[in-house]
């Protein structure tokens, strides 16, 4: 597939997805005038990219629906919910279209064939909508160009006239220009509006504009035509190759309609010809018909003339010059970058991190402040360099969320609910990779508040709640994580039958007493899938228990917070990023251990009257403390004087008693083996300046234990004592 | 010399330029020196510069003047694209990015 096809997919996906988008807003917002526009420009664009990649099944199939649009912009017909529908299934059938053309339809020609053909049946009613001039093709194998390489000064010399009608059919000539430059550098453009007529014939609608381009580059004619071929009927197109002959060049002036001396002037400008040349040429031209041709001085003339009539125009040329090279440095304003090489870099960035770590280390031991300075400078770039190159990963949550629109509309047709999706926090920004791999789980968890939190609407009325049931979906930054909730106002988890059911698949103990959030948290447990237990409608795709696999192996969690009758509150918490975190570090028994630096509160001093509780008292706050050393078994005397680090993790808080206190950290995470899954606990692993691992602290799983432990103790205070 | 001055903050696309095309003409015919304030056009395609280059070609024959004093990101970009920076003769703001 070329690269024009490539950047075309890309790009009409995206228009696909914004078209979809503006759709589900236009059901709710019928005469908003903003989005009936957007909604015609996503169609009209995904058009237009169409035909410039002679996509023609796809363009064929936008016209028609644009043609409807259009229509509808013009309020000549009424929004109404089957009209939206149909414009879904629309974008719907222009994906497949455009998957099709990427050979990677996962349907068959006729089926795309049938389907088409029923949306332009259904079309229909909404007026004429056009004729559809052209069929899917079937996939066909790719044949690869392969770019001719010849080297050296290669300008080609192009010049194009568009024809009036290109702007109405939606071409913009500057797409083409644009994709021009993917072949090459554009050495030097002239537009030319000289065919545009006076002010009072002039339609804005119609295209006057003429290019005369000079572009360096090594690709064949054929490839340049290419970029052009879509509007090859509609335009007058020239193209010489590089090194072409002077007369060559005079036969295109005389060809174009311009003035002839506008244009050999233009044509010196661009760098085609030398003025020697040019004058040359036209006077071995001139010479027949010399009455008639002006005097070559008059080019030089013509410039004089013009620059006493533009004096602004020298300026403003001199001082484009300078700015050249700093106008090419802000031309590309977004690159699209392969995944694979950010991630290089972040792997990169992280052992600078551990290198630049190192370094500060010994110039410490070493005490060479001027090595400490320069250190220490050094390690604040690579903390800026570290913090930008994470950002170059992060992504809005809000497209992901908006994906919801469209399954939560159709689900609720499916199931007969009427249900209104909410979105806070869209713009909250989080790791690419991590956005990737909780659209699954996300589109889970509320297809599972669709189908079993939200009731329908004559249940909703007789509960006395508003019929129309609300999904929101909040997500928001705290403390170095980023929270999602799924809340929904439904019927909220059956507490009694989750627990009847766990205790029939031999779960919990008959005889456990279970708190609700224990009770909630069994929905997660392997063997009792809501989707089969609760309420037994069907159950499809990935149960709760490989939700809460899949969070936890992104070092996230999930809780549940339920009410009976008022609704389910899903909360996920998630790390901002996978690769390094800032940490604190701490000293057990002569180990290291990093506690994320967000979930650390504050530092205090523990005195010893109370080394044998495990609780301790913060300024009248008692809070459960987890020692270290008695956690993990480690050896050695307890020194005389412990610290607590305080920590806060989803709004619980408690201390983590250490020996030692030795300050902040970058960490590079480095995940640790298979063997060490079940280890509770532990986060992970990373390397310090002086070479030794240091494991980091799950202050998450760290707080669960030590307050199960608790729960442990107050169900059998007998084993408290021994 | 009587300046007007003049922000647009429309879209100079070819979905506009029918309604844009007097507005600018009557803006013109206001005064001797009309400056356009393009600051807040967020997208301009080459419909729209067409018609501005019929704006400054229209001063330029009635012995008027036109002057783009603020460019969008947007304006600024296309018209450096085309290369009509000079041709307009307004001074463009190069950003440091």
């Amino acid at each position: 597939m070329d690269e024009l096809k490539q950047v075309f997919l890309q790009e009409s996906n995206e228009q696909l997805d914004a078209l979809e988008t503006l759709l589900l807003e236009l059901e709710n917002r019928p005469d908003d005038e903003t989005t009936l526009n957007g909604i015609f420009r996503a169609a009209h664009t995904i058009k237009g990219a169409a035909g410039m990649v002679e996509c023609a099944a796809v363009e064929s199939f936008a016209h028609v629906v644009e043609n409807v649009l259009d229509r509808l912009r013009n309020h000549e017909i009424a929004v109404t919910t089957e009209l939206a529908a149909l414009m879904l299934g629309c974008t719907d059938h222009l994906r497949v279209l455009v998957a099709n053309e990427a050979g990677v339809a996962q349907v068959t020609i006729e089926w795309i064939e049938a389907q088409g053909a029923r949306l332009l049946a259904e079309l229909g009613q909404y007026g004429p909508g056009g004729q559809v001039f052209a069929t899917p093709k079937a996939a066909e194998a790719g044949v690869e160009r392969i770019p001719s390489n010849r080297s050296g000064h290669n300008c080609w010399h192009i010049s194009v006239r568009f024809g009036p009608d290109v702007l109405r059919q939606g071409m913009d000539p500057e797409n083409f220009l644009r994709f021009l430059e993917t072949l090459g550098h554009i050495q030097h453009m002239e537009t030319l509006t000289d065919i545009m007529p006076p002010v009072a014939e002039m339609d804005p609608e119609l295209c006057y504009l003429g290019f005369e381009i000079s572009l360096e580059s090594s690709v064949d004619k054929q490839a340049i035509e290419d970029i052009f071929a879509f509007v090859r009927d509609e335009c007058r197109l020239a193209i010489l190759p590089p090194n072409s002959k002077v007369a060559d060049y005079l036969e295109l002036i005389e060809s174009l309609p311009e003035d002839t001396l506008r244009l050999g002037e233009i044509l010196v400008r661009v760098g085609a010809l030398t003025a020697d040349e040019l004058a040359e040429g036209l006077r071995t031209q001139a010479i027949p018909a010399a009455a008639e041709q002006p005097d070559v001085l008059q080019i030089g003339e013509i410039l004089v003339a013009q620059q006493v009539v533009q004096p602004e125009l020298v300026a403003a040329a001199v001082a484009k010059q300078t700015q050249v090279s700093e106008k090419k440095a802000q031309d590309a304003k977004l690159i699209r970058v392969p995944a694979d090489k950010l991630d290089h870099l972040i792997n990169l960035v992280g052992e600078l991190v551990i290198a630049g770590a190192a370094t500060s280390l010994l110039a410490h031991t070493r005490r060479d402040g001027e090595l400490i300075e320069s250190s220490s400078l050094l390690s604040r770039l690579v903390e800026e360099i570290r913090d930008a190159s994470l950002q170059l990963r992060t992504v809005q949550i809000g497209e992901t969320f908006n994906r919801f629109h469209r399954l939560v509309r159709d689900a609720c047709k499916d199931l007969g609910k009427d249900v209104q999706l909410v979105i806070n926090g869209g713009e909250t920004e989080l790791d690419k990779s991590i956005v990737e791999k909780i659209g699954d789980p996300l589109m889970h968890l509320v297809r599972n508040s669709l189908d079993h939190g939200i009731e329908l609407p004559a249940v909703r009325e007789a509960a006395g709640k508003n019929p129309r049931g609300t999904l929101t979906l909040n997500a928001c930054h705290d403390a170095g994580n980023i929270v999602i909730e799924v809340i929904d106002d439904g019927a909220g988890l059956n507490r009694d039958r989750i627990l009847a059911k766990a205790i029939e698949r031999g779960l919990v103990d008959a005889e456990a007493h279970l708190s609700d959030r224990e009770i909630f948290d069994l929905i997660f447990a392997p063997g009792l899938s809501t989707a089969e237990q609760v309420t037994n409608l069907s159950g499809r795709g990935v149960g709760m228990d490989v939700v809460r696999r899949n969070l936890q192996a992104l070092r996230g969690t999930i809780n549940v917070d339920s009410h009976s009758g008022q609704g389910t509150r899903l909360t996920l918490r998630l790390p901002l990023t996978l690769a390094i975190i800032d940490g604190f570090l701490v000293v057990s028994g002569n180990r290291s251990y990093v506690i994320p630096l967000d979930a650390v509160v504050e530092c205090i001093e523990r005195p010893e009257s109370e080394h044998n509780r495990n609780y301790f008292n913060l300024r009248g706050q008692v809070l459960p403390a987890v020692c270290l050393r008695e956690s993990f078994s480690l050896p050695g005397e307890r020194p005389a004087r412990e610290s607590v680090v305080v920590v806060q993790y989803a709004g619980q808080r408690a201390g983590i008693v250490v020996d030692r206190l030795a300050g902040e950290l970058q960490a590079v995470i480095k995940p640790l083996g298979a063997i060490f899954r079940h280890l509770q606990g532990i986060g992970g692993s990373t390397i310090l300046g002086s070479g030794e691992v240091a494991l980091i602290l799950d202050i998450s799983a760290l707080i669960k234990i030590s307050g199960q432990a608790e729960q442990r103790l107050i169900a059998r205070p007998e084993l408290r004592n021994a | 010399m009587n300046a007007i001055r003049r922000a647009f903050t429309e879209e100079f696309t070819i979905y506009r330029v029918a309604e844009l095309k007097p507005a600018l003409l009557a803006a013109l015919g206001e005064g001797e020196r009309l400056e356009l304030d393009l600051s807040g056009v967020e997208r301009i395609d080459s419909a729209g510069c067409q018609l501005l280059i019929l704006a400054k070609r229209e001063a330029s024959a009635t012995g008027k003047t036109l002057a783009i004093v603020a460019h969008s990101p947007a304006v600024q970009s296309l018209i450096e694209f085309y290369n009509l920076a000079a041709w307009f003769g307004d001074p463009l703001v190069v950003s440091a990015e």
